[in-house]
C-alpha cells in the first residue's frame, strides 16, 4: 500500500513543479528561507530543490536548535559535569557532540569520566531522576518553542513531587524574535544579509505558538510568511503560495499548515510555559548575534529546579572557531560550500562547527544528502 | 567432569541460583556449570568429550574454510523476537553465509557477570541451542569466565565460526561492476527499531519485531538458482543499515549506487517509529536481512529465488550499481528528487548487537 502512496506522493509533486514553474516569471529572482533547521532536513532529505525552477532558491535559516546553541552554553554543562562527580548530564543526542572550548564536547567530557546520558525526552531525564535518588540528574534543555512545554512540564511535576536531585539548564529560545533579527538591519557581526523574498514558517512551533506571533514579519517588514508542515509536498506547497504574494505584491501570513496550526496556537501548551519560564532580557544566539527578549530562563519561583541558580552556574561567552562559517550560514548570508572547512577538516565525524552536528544543520544537511552535486559525476 | 560421586553433588540450581565467581574460577564449580547448562543444551559428541578444544573432519575436496568471529554485547539481553542467545548465533552464521560458505561449527565465550540468574542464562543458552539447530551449526567448543558485580552487562557472548568454502563461490565486497542488479531480501530497520522501542519503552500500535535470523539457508537457494559466478557481493547489513553496507561495498569495488527509495521495503511501523527519532530507516540495522548484489541478466532468477523462501517473501530490486569514481550512493527520493546516502555518522547509538 505504501508504495502507492508514495507513488501519488511523486505524481503530486510532478504537478505541483509543474505549478511553479508555470507562475514563476522568469526575468525574477525568488530567494525564501526556510527558518526550521526540520525543513532544511526534509528539502534535502528529499531532494525538493531538484523539483524547483532555477530561479527559485531556497536559503538555510537559523531554527536548528543545536546550532543556534552558543559555545558558551555547553562550555558551562561540561564545566558542571566535569566538576561534579555525583552530576548525570543528560540532553538529547544532538547536543552531545556540539563542540565546545579545548577541543571538548558532552561527548569528550564522558570520555573524560563526566557522567554525560542522552535521553529521548524531558520525560526519561525526569525518569532517571527518580531512579537514581542519590544523584544529581541536571536536563540540559534546548530547543525552539516546541521543546518547550516538556521542559516546563517536567520542572513543573519535579516540584509537585518535591524531586530535589532534578535540575534544568534552561536553554530555550524562541522564533519571532530570531526571525525579527534576521529581517532587522545587520546585527553586531556586521555581515551583508540576503535580501530575503519570503519565509517559510516553522511547523511544530507554530502548533505551539500558533499563527498571530508572525503577523509583524508581513506588516513591519513587509516579507511573505508561509506556515508549512514538515512533508515535502507540504514545503512545495508553501513555495507555491509564497511566489504568488510575491507575484501579487503582497505579505501576508498564510497557513499552510491548517491541519495542525491555528491562528492562537495551543493554550494550554503557552500557559504552561508562562508558568514556569520566563524572558530573558537578552540572548547571544550563535549566528544571529545578542537579541532582546529572545530566550526563556526558569522563574525564580522554581529556582530549586534551575541548574543555573542551584549550582552558581557562570554563562562566560565564547568566540567562534576563526575559520567555522556558521554565523553567516546561520542567517543566510553564505552557504556550507563557502566554508573552507566543509568537507575537508569539517565532516560529520568531526565537526567543527554546530552546523555540521544536527542532521538539521544546514552544513550536516548538505553533506549527508547534497554533496554530489558539488563535483560533476563520472559516468 | 568427576564422576566420583555424583550423588554428593549439590545439583546447580537453575531456577533460583546467580552466577558467582566461582563459575568462571576453573573449579568445581565451573565444571558443573559446562556440563549441566552447556554440554545438555548443545548437545553435540565434539563437546561432550568435555577436551580443551574441538576434532573436526577436514572439508570435502576443493573446498576451503572460512572463518568469522562476532561479539555480542546487546542490551537489553531479551528483545522481540529474539535474545542475545540466538543473536550471537546469527551473526557469525551470517558472517559465515554473505561469504558464500556453509557455516558448520561454532566456539561461543561467555563473559557472565557475578550475579546474573542462572534461570536467564539457561534460556538464552537454550535459546542459543535451538539457534544453531535451525540453522544447522554445532557449538563444538566454549569459554566461560566471571567478571564483579558492576564490571559486566548481565552476559557477553563473542561466537567463532567455520564454515566450509564450495569451489567456484567468490562473493567479495570489490566485485560489484556497473551495470549490476541491488536486491535485498526484505524490509530494513526491523532489528535496530525493535531493540530502540524496547530500550525507550516507546508503545507503538504493533510492537516491533527483530528480523534476526540465519540467512545460510536463504544464501543456498541463491546459489541454487543463480550461477555462482552471477553473484557478485553478499552483505548482511548490520550495524550502519543498508547504508552503511552499501557505502563500504562502494569504495571496495570503486564504483557508485543508484537506489531508488519506493522500492526499498520498510514495515509501516518501523517507518513510523523512525520518523518520530529521526532515524532513517537505511541506516538502522538489520540482522536477518541479505543485500545482494548480482550480474543484471541474473537479477529476475535472484529475486525469485529470494522470494520463494521464508525469509525473502518482500524481497525487492532497490537499485543499480553506477561507474562513479567519487564513489558515491545516490538515492532518487519518492518526490522525484536526488540526494546522497551517506555512511551513518557517528551517532550516538546504544547497543544493539
Ligand atoms: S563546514 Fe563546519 S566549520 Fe564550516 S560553517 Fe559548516 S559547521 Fe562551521
Amino acid at each position: 500500500m505504501k508504495y502507492v502512496t508514495e507513488f501519488r506522493d511523486g505524481a503530486l509533486a510532478a504537478g505541483l513543479a509543474g505549478a511553479i514553474a508555470r507562475e514563476v516569471e522568469p526575468g525574477r529572482d525568488y530567494a525564501f528561507m526556510e527558518f526550521c533547521g526540520g525543513h532544511t532536513h526534509a528539502i534535502s532529505r528529499y531532494g525538493v530543490a531538484d523539483l524547483l525552477p532555477a530561479n527559485v532558491r531556497l536559503i538555510h535559516g537559523p531554527g536548528c536548535p543545536v546550532c543556534v546553541l552558543p559555545v558558551g552554553r555547553v562550555d558551562m554543562a561540561i564545566r558542571l559535569a566535569l566538576a561534579r562527580p555525583e552530576v548525570i548530564l543528560c540532553t538529547y543526542a544532538d547536543c552531545l557532540r556540539v563542540p565546545a572550548s579545548d577541543g571538548l564536547s558532552l561527548l569528550k567530557a564522558k570520555a573524560r569520566g563526566a557522567d554525560v546520558r542522552m535521553v529521548y525526552s524531558a520525560a526519561d531525564a525526569l525518569a532517571l531522576a527518580r531512579r537514581e535518588p542519590a544523584r544529581e540528574v541536571v536536563f540540559f534543555a534546548i530547543g525552539f518553542e516546541t521543546t518547550t512545554p516538556p521542559t516546563a512540564l517536567v520542572i513543573r511535576q519535579a516540584a509537585a513531587e518535591d524531586l530535589r536531585n532534578f535540575s534544568v539548564i534552561c536553554n530555550h529560545v524562541l522564533t519571532p524574535p530570531a526571525i525579527d533579527g534576521l529581517l532587522s538591519a545587520p546585527a553586531a557581526a556586521g555581515l551583508a544579509r540576503p535580501r530575503l523574498d519570503g519565509i517559510l514558517g516553522p511547523a511544530h512551533v507554530s502548533v505551539i505558538i500558533g499563527s498571530a506571533p508572525y503577523a509583524f514579519v508581513a506588516e513591519r517588514h513587509r516579507t511573505p510568511v508561509v506556515i508549512t508542515g514538515f512533508e515535502p509536498l507540504d514545503v512545495m506547497q508553501a513555495v507555491h503560495m509564497l511566489v504568488r504574494q510575491v507575484n501579487e505584491g503582497r505579505a501576508e501570513v498564510e497557513n499552510e499548515y491548517t491541519r495542525a496550526v491555528t491562528a492562537e496556537g495551543n493554550r494550554k501548551a503557552q500557559a504552561l510555559m508562562a508558568d514556569v519560564l520566563a524572558l530573558r532580557a537578552r540572548f547571544a544566539w550563535r549566528g544571529l548575534g545578542e537579541l532582546p527578549a529572545s530566550a526563556l530562563r526558569i522563574r525564580p519561583a522554581f529556582a530549586a529546579w534551575d541548574a543555573e541558580a542551584k549550582f552558581g552556574l557562570e554563562d562566560r561567552p565564547v568566540p567562534d572557531h576563526r575559520s567555522c562559517e556558521c554565523a553567516a550560514i546561520l542567517c543566510g548570508a553564505k552557504g556550507p560550500t563557502d566554508c573552507k572547512l566543509f568537507g575537508t577538516v569539517c565532516t560529520p565525524e568531526t565537526p567543527m562547527g554546530a552546523c555540521m552536528v544536527s542532521s538539521e544543520g544546514a552544513c550536516a544537511a548538505h553533506y549527508n544528502y547534497g554533496r554530489f552535486r558539488d563535483l560533476s559525476p563520472v559516468r | 567432569m568427576s564422576a566420583a560421586k555424583p550423588a554428593y553433588t549439590r545439583p546447580l540450581d537453575l531456577r533460583h541460583g546467580h552466577v558467582d565467581l566461582g563459575h568462571g574460577a576453573g573449579g568445581r564449580a565451573m565444571s558443573q556449570l559446562i556440563a549441566d547448562l552447556f554440554v545438555r543444551a548443545f548437545d553435540n559428541a565434539a563437546l561432550a568429550r568435555g577436551d580443551d578444544g574441538a576434532v573436526l573432519p577436514a572439508p570435502g575436496p576443493g573446498e576451503r574454510l572460512v572463518m568469522a568471529t562476532d561479539g555480542h554485547v546487546v542490551s537489553p539481553l531479551f528483545f522481540p523476537g529474539g535474545d542475545i542467545g540466538s543473536l550471537a548465533v546469527h551473526g557469525t552464521v551470517n558472517d559465515l553465509a554473505v561469504m558464500g560458505a556453509r557455516p558448520l561449527w561454532l566456539s561461543a565465550g561467555f563473559i557472565l557477570e557475578e550475579g546474573f540468574a542462572l534461570a536467564e542464562l539457561a534460556r538464552i543458552v537454550a535459546s542459543m541451542a535451538a539457534a544453531a539447530r535451525a540453522a544447522g551449526v554445532q557449538v563444538v567448543t566454549g569459554d566461560t569466565k566471571v567478571v564483579e558485580q558492576g564490571k559486566g552487562d548481565g552476559v557477553f557472548i563473542t561466537t567463532t565460526g567455520v564454515g566450509a568454502l564450495p569451489a567456484g563461490r567468490e562473493p567479495g565486497g570489490a566485485r560489484a561492476r556497473p551495470g549490476d542488479a541491488v536486491l535485498v531480501s526484505g524490509t530494513l530497520g526491523d532489528h535496530g527499531m525493535a531493540i530502540l522501542a524496547q530500550r525507550e519503552s516507546l508503545a507503538f500500535e504493533s510492537q516491533i519485531v527483530s528480523d534476526s535470523a540465519a540467512l545460510n539457508g536463504l544464501v543456498e537457494a541463491l546459489y541454487a538458482a543463480v550461477p555462482a559466478e552471477a553473484i557478485h557481493v553478499l552483505r548482511d547489513p548490520t550495524r550502519g543499515g543498508l547504508a552503511s553496507t552499501v557505502n563500504e561495498i562502494a569504495s571496495q569495488s570503486g564504483v557508485g549506487f543508484e537506489l531508488d527509495e519506493a522500492a526499498i521495503p520498510v514495515a509501516p511501523q518501523v517507518r513510523a517509529a523512525c520518523e518520530l527519532l529521526g532515524l532513517d530507516p537505511l541506516n538502522i540495522a538489520n540482522e536477518g536481512k541479505l543485500v545482494v548484489v548480482c550480474a543484471a541478466d541474473a537479477a529476475e532468477a535472484a529475486l525469485a529465488a529470494l522470494r520463494a523462501h521464508r525469509l525473502g517473501a518482500a524481497a525487492a530490486r532497490i537499485g543499480t550499481v553506477v561507474a562513479d569514481e567519487r564513489c558515491f550512493v545516490q538515492l532518487r527520493t519518492p518526490l522525484g528528487g536526488r540526494r546522497m546516502v551517506d555512511w551513518l555518522a557517528a551517532e550516538q547509538l546504544p547497543r544493539i548487537c
